[in-house]
């Protein structure tokens, strides 16, 4: 691989992320006040003494946004890790054991994301206690029909190649079949999908915690600190949209990274790589 | 009067992009010139990458993928092509200039009916009235021996076979009544009973519309029987040029009598084939569906030698192979293998029973690991079957590289990085690695060029007398039946035609089937096209 | 999303052979009517599934084990578990979900008038993000790689990664607090006339058409183009036929079914897309309702709107692949 190969736009992505992980890795160093501190009054704008003012309790925003970073970036990729470990085992699971696993598994999948996502998320979270690792878990539940999905797509596509057939013809165990002959052909593909996947899970655990059932008060996560100060909009008050554009942000640069990646592995499949 | 088509110092680039590296300037085709006076028809032959497509879309002034002209003059008529505007060469293409593609399954509109593509182009150039164009498609569809000529038009392109579907693609570009026809591999994706048909059909709507054509293929027996004349191509540049009795009788280049010459006969029948190494006994199968693909299939290949398989898509030849390998177990009869019944199905089997039987497969590209590298790929079975790791086993993997006469340089290459004769050799190699005795080849030449075709052939036959294994080869083409095999198998319809020692199977009497297969395979001779014609005209009145 | 299930439900097979086309719609029917049961078993089954009990958290903190079992009773929990559901969806399908915990109110009451709501700002959504995403994707694929196709392409990357409430409030601080051009909150009740109606979902009608509009715009895209670069486009390019002859007789009709399936997974996105843009606005409509629900864990009105939510979401699936089947012309002429 070449560097000189990689877009500008793949770099600028690469650089967001970066200092959104640098900010979610040394929140504590990084903020100038801590998370829950109250430092000011109530919504003082821009500038000031505040960089990007205080927010509906006269907490530092740039301090809550960093610690938000944290939240957001942490809850939303355990989700996805979680997701993807459930998705691609039992993808795989499928492709590999065929007949009436693949058909029962890839049924109830069907089922399950016969009901929409966000709906589906409401419904459960409705009665379960809400607490943090119980939000992680039903994201990464929901978000791994997707992952299963895909995995058994991608999976099939190299299952039906003649090399793992010829592997089978040799005598190959299950794991061997699945760790050196599927695996290593499906990285790119599934790279670029975490990455979607991942910024899906900041929109969505985003989403959820702007409803009020994500990510409860007062730990600091970006979509809550949407809701904590929506009130302040039609007072011309920017502290809700600052949080929002962290978001915004976060999901175009992954987005670009994975627009990148994508274009690469299609290329490399002999494709011209811009359809 | 100048020439229909007049083709001068022709030139023609494309922009590669590989990965990774910046893109840059490939050249397709390089001064390249030739002659095409009314009626007559114009032979391109060569092997994959020798421009002869490109040469023929560019008679259309037409670029596929990206493929720009960048040279020369190409003269219709006196006119150089090359200068016209957007619009006059939309005049020329599909009015005096028309194009038959190899796929005509992809290349009919779905969407529409078959009728009404054919007569498009007549129409849209306002050449004829649309009753007019529609009586001569019906003309058309009638001497190219579509049936219901007169209804034909109104079926979708999924209602019809492939070999009508290539015959309409015909009537398509002879619509119009053009100067010129390119037909760019018409009957490569056919089987053989029914290419005959259509090279039939094609060549009697040439003469009967007194059109002239390029003929596009890589095979010189099928282009010996429809041309007047053969350009033969090479890496985009000319090798040599001439008569079709002149190419075929008397070459003059290498490279052209290394074409002719292809696939005589490399070896002489082994005369004691009584000792059977696998059997197959009664062998029926299903697909999951129900669909029965074989039926009653019983032969047997003694060790050391080699039994062809042969038969056309849908014949059941490759079922045979997964059969005995346990990827379909039978649902009747039974192999054995050194006297020793086998276990039907794959996962029942030993290791030592799967290392004995190893499989080649048609297709190199998709039967080698992309991630894994040479050293792996022939190194797996030598790991896998014998524990060898380490120094031992790089030597090993170093002396079947030289086995398959490629070098140590290629050992930390990935497949990406061979062309494909190269692959299929590794191929090869790892079948080998696992020193098996019998190896089932499902045709592992015929998606590779004639002579790198060739080399692979010469190959399996030295590694046979140096190893002693024994090939079931599974194949469409006759000419390789008649080159490597001990015995032939002949199927049709998941049936076995025939069975018996080469001589036997391939002379008469022969059953019908048989009979039709052999008498549809272009020989490499002036004239074969006709005289076969005529013997089926004779059988038909004799009856 | 066409399932291969081998439904017996058509004895014959030459049945099939003749009608593949009608064959296969009711198969799809069919599933679809399947696949909602099957749903209606797990928003409700599957919630009663879960940990925790539906009565201690209704009464909250203030569980007495007498209350906790009065309220059993009281709401039916003591009722075994199939019971409830054969008598759920027996309501269901008659259009009575139940009371609701939160005021004792009926939920189907409740819902009517706000589904209708939801409804007409979807349907404005959708007549405005339509026509506009086919046209800019058909944009794209005719600029093809130049400039404005590379606008497109980055800014709708850019418009798939916003979330819908930032949207929503972006516009809002433009067009509402800062110009005063539109109205916030989105407030609309009953009797209200058409025009004032229009005008105050404008501002959450907008929010949907930008959210949706990106993915459908860039998907519409990739279907024309695999169109294009496909064998009979060129062979009507060698038939000498012109630019619009070849878009509107030769691709259009092939394009026309990926199209359509793009545009009916969009909406089914849409349906639930307006779930945040009415906590947004303010929006009276059936999203907003099934937020609050879930914030007091009002569950008979949780399950109504979950179980409305996943029937419009298979409709408009089902409606995507029907079309998709029809537009098939090997469907449409069988052999």
């Amino acid at each position: 691989m070449n560097l000189r190969t990689i877009p500008l736009s793949a770099w600028i992505g690469m650089a967001g992320l970066a200092v959104a992980l640098v900010c979610a890795a040394f929140a504590p160093w990084v903020a100038p006040h801590g998370e829950g501190d109250v430092v000011g009054d109530i919504w003082a704008p821009l500038g000031g003494d505040f960089l990007l003012g205080t927010d509906n309790l006269g907490r530092d925003l740039l301090s809550r946004l960093i610690y938000g970073a944290r939240t957001t970036i942490l809850v939303s990729l355990a989700a996805t890790v979680l997701s993807f470990a459930i998705g691609m085992f039992l993808s795989f699971m499928a492709v590999v054991r065929g007949g009436i696993v693949d058909q029962a598994f890839s049924r109830f999948n069907d089922l399950m994301m016969a009901i929409p996502t966000l709906i589906f998320a409401l419904v459960v979270l409705a009665v379960l206690p809400q607490e943090t690792w119980i939000l992680v878990l039903v994201m990464a539940i929901l978000d791994s029909t997707r992952v299963f999905r895909i995995g058994r797509a991608v999976a099939l596509d190299v299952a039906v190649m003649e090399f793992v057939e010829a592997a089978r013809l040799r005598g190959e165990g299950k794991l061997w079949i699945i760790f050196r002959e599927i695996l290593p052909n499906t990285l790119s593909p599934l790279l670029a999908e975490f990455g979607l996947r991942f910024a899906f899970a900041i929109l969505f655990l985003s989403t959820l915690s702007f409803l009020g059932l994500g990510i409860q008060p007062p730990t600091a996560d970006w979509g809550g600190m949407v809701k904590d100060n929506k009130d302040g909009i039609i007072f011309g008050v920017s502290a809700s949209l600052i949080p929002g554009a962290a978001i915004a942000l976060l999901a175009v640069c992954i987005n670009l990274v994975v627009d990148w990646l994508t274009k690469r592995t299609s290329s490399l499949k002999g494709g011209r790589g811009d359809a | 009067m100048p020439d229909l088509l007049s083709v001068r110092n022709l030139k023609i680039e494309a922009t590669a992009y590989p990965p990774g590296e910046p893109p840059r300037t490939v050249t397709l085709v390089d001064n390249v010139s030739f002659d095409l006076t009314k009626g007559k028809v114009l032979g391109l032959i060569g092997e994959s990458g020798a421009g002869k497509s490109t040469i023929g879309l560019a008679a259309l002034a037409y670029g596929r993928g990206g493929a720009r002209i960048a040279g020369g003059q190409i003269g219709l008529n006196g006119q150089d092509i090359l200068t016209l505007g957007p619009k006059e060469i939309r005049g020329i293409r599909g009015a005096r200039v028309c194009y038959v593609a190899q796929s005509a399954a992809a290349a009919f509109n779905p969407a529409h009916r078959l009728g009404e593509q054919v007569i498009e182009a007549s129409l849209r150039h306002r050449i004829m009235s649309r009753a007019e164009a529609e009586k001569r498609a019906v003309y058309l569809f009638r001497i190219l021996g579509l049936p219901e000529p007169e209804t034909f038009g109104r079926r979708f392109p999924h209602q019809v076979s492939g070999g009508q579907l290539q015959r309409a693609m015909t009537a398509m570009a002879l619509c119009p009544n053009p100067e010129l026809i390119v037909f760019d591999e018409p009957t490569t994706a056919l089987d053989a009973t029914t290419q005959i048909d259509v090279l039939a059909a094609i060549k009697h709507a040439i003469e009967e519309t007194r059109t002239a054509a390029l003929y596009i293929t890589h095979d010189l027996a099928v282009v010996a029987q429809v041309s007047d004349d053969i350009m033969v191509l090479r890496r985009g540049r000319t090798v040599e040029c001439g008569s079709v009795r002149q190419i075929i009788e008397m070459p003059r280049e290498e490279y052209t009598r290394a074409l002719v010459n292809v696939r005589q006969s490399i070896r002489q029948e082994t005369a004691d084939q009584s000792d059977p190494l696998l059997k197959v006994e009664k062998i029926s199968a299903r697909y999951p569906n129900g669909f029965e693909v074989l039926h009653d299939v019983s032969l047997h290949l003694p060790k050391g030698q080699t039994l062809a398989i042969v038969g056309e898509s849908g014949s059941g030849k490759s079922t045979l192979a997964r059969v005995i390998t346990g990827l379909l177990p039978p649902s009747e009869g039974r192999i054995s293998f050194n006297r020793k019944e086998l276990t039907p199905a794959l996962k029942d089997r030993s290791k030592d029973d799967l290392r004995r039987i190893q499989l080649i497969y048609q297709m190199a590209d998709t039967a080698m690991n992309p991630r894994q590298t040479v050293r792996d790929i022939i190194g797996r079975p030598l790991t896998f079957y014998y524990g060898l790791r380490g120094a031992v086993k790089t030597a090993r993997v170093k002396e079947l590289l030289d086995q398959i006469e490629m070098g140590n340089g290629f050992i930390d290459r990935y497949p990406a990085e061979l062309s494909g004769g190269q692959k299929q050799r590794v191929v090869i190699a790892r079948a080998l690695a696992a020193q098996p005795e019998v190896i089932l080849c499902d045709e592992p030449t015929s998606a590779l060029d004639p002579l790198v075709a060739q080399g692979i052939l010469e190959l399996l036959m030295r590694l046979q007398k140096e190893t002693a294994v024994s090939y079931l080869f599974i194949t469409h083409d006759i000419a390789i039946v008649r080159a490597i095999a001990d015995s032939v198998a002949v199927m049709h319809r998941g049936r076995l035609v025939r069975f018996g020692p080469r001589s036997k199977v391939l002379s008469p009497p022969f059953d019908d089937y048989t009979d039709l297969l052999l008498k549809s395979v272009p020989e490499m001779e002036v004239g074969w096209l006709e005289r076969v014609l005529e013997a089926r005209r004779m059988e038909s009145t004799g009856n | 999303m066409i399932h291969s299930s081998k439904a017996g439900f058509m004895s014959g097979r030459t049945l099939r052979q003749r009608f593949p086309l009608l064959s296969m719609i009711i198969q799809r029917l069919l599933l679809s009517v399947v696949l909602l049961f099957a749903v209606s078993i797990v928003i409700f089954g599957g919630i009663e599934a879960l940990p925790g009990d539906f009565a201690t958290t209704y009464l909250g903190q203030s569980a007495t084990p007498q209350a906790v079992a009065n309220i059993r009773t009281e709401l039916g929990l003591n009722k075994p578990v199939v019971t409830r559901y054969v008598e759920w969806l027996g309501g269901a399908l008659t259009g009575d979900f139940g009371t609701s915990w939160a005021n004792r109110n009926s939920v189907s009451e409740q819902i009517g008038g706000r589904l209708g709501n939801s409804l007409f700002l979807a349907f404005f959504a959708a007549i405005i993000s339509v026509p506009l995403a086919v046209g800019l994707g058909m944009l794209a694929v005719l600029f093809r790689n130049r400039l404005p196709d590379r606008i497109i392409n980055i800014v709708s990357l850019a418009a798939i990664s916003l979330p819908e409430f930032f949207v929503g409030y972006l516009l809002i601080v433009w067009f509402a607090v800062n110009t005063g051009i539109a109205t916030f909150p989105a407030t609309v009740y009953d009797g209200m006339p058409f025009l004032d109606r229009l005008s105050a979902i404008a501002l959450p009608t907008a929010t949907l058409v930008l959210v949706v509009i990106a993915h459908m715009m860039r998907m519409t895209r990739a279907a024309i183009i695999n169109v294009m670069s496909s064998a009979y486009v060129e062979t009507a390019e060698l038939k000498g036929l012109g630019g619009l002859r070849i878009i509107a007789r030769h691709a259009a009709p092939n394009a026309l079914a990926p199209v359509i399936n793009v545009v009916a997974l969009n909406l089914a996105y849409l349906v639930v897309g307006v779930v945040v843009v009415e906590v947004v606005f303010v929006y009276p409509g059936i999203g907003q309702y099934m937020v609050d629900a879930v914030s007091v864990r009002d569950m008979p009105v949780v399950q109504a709107c979950g179980f409305i939510f996943a029937a419009f979401y298979i409709f408009l699936n089902m409606i995507a692949d029907i079309l998709a089947i029809i537009a098939n012309p090997r469907l449409r002429h069988p052999r």
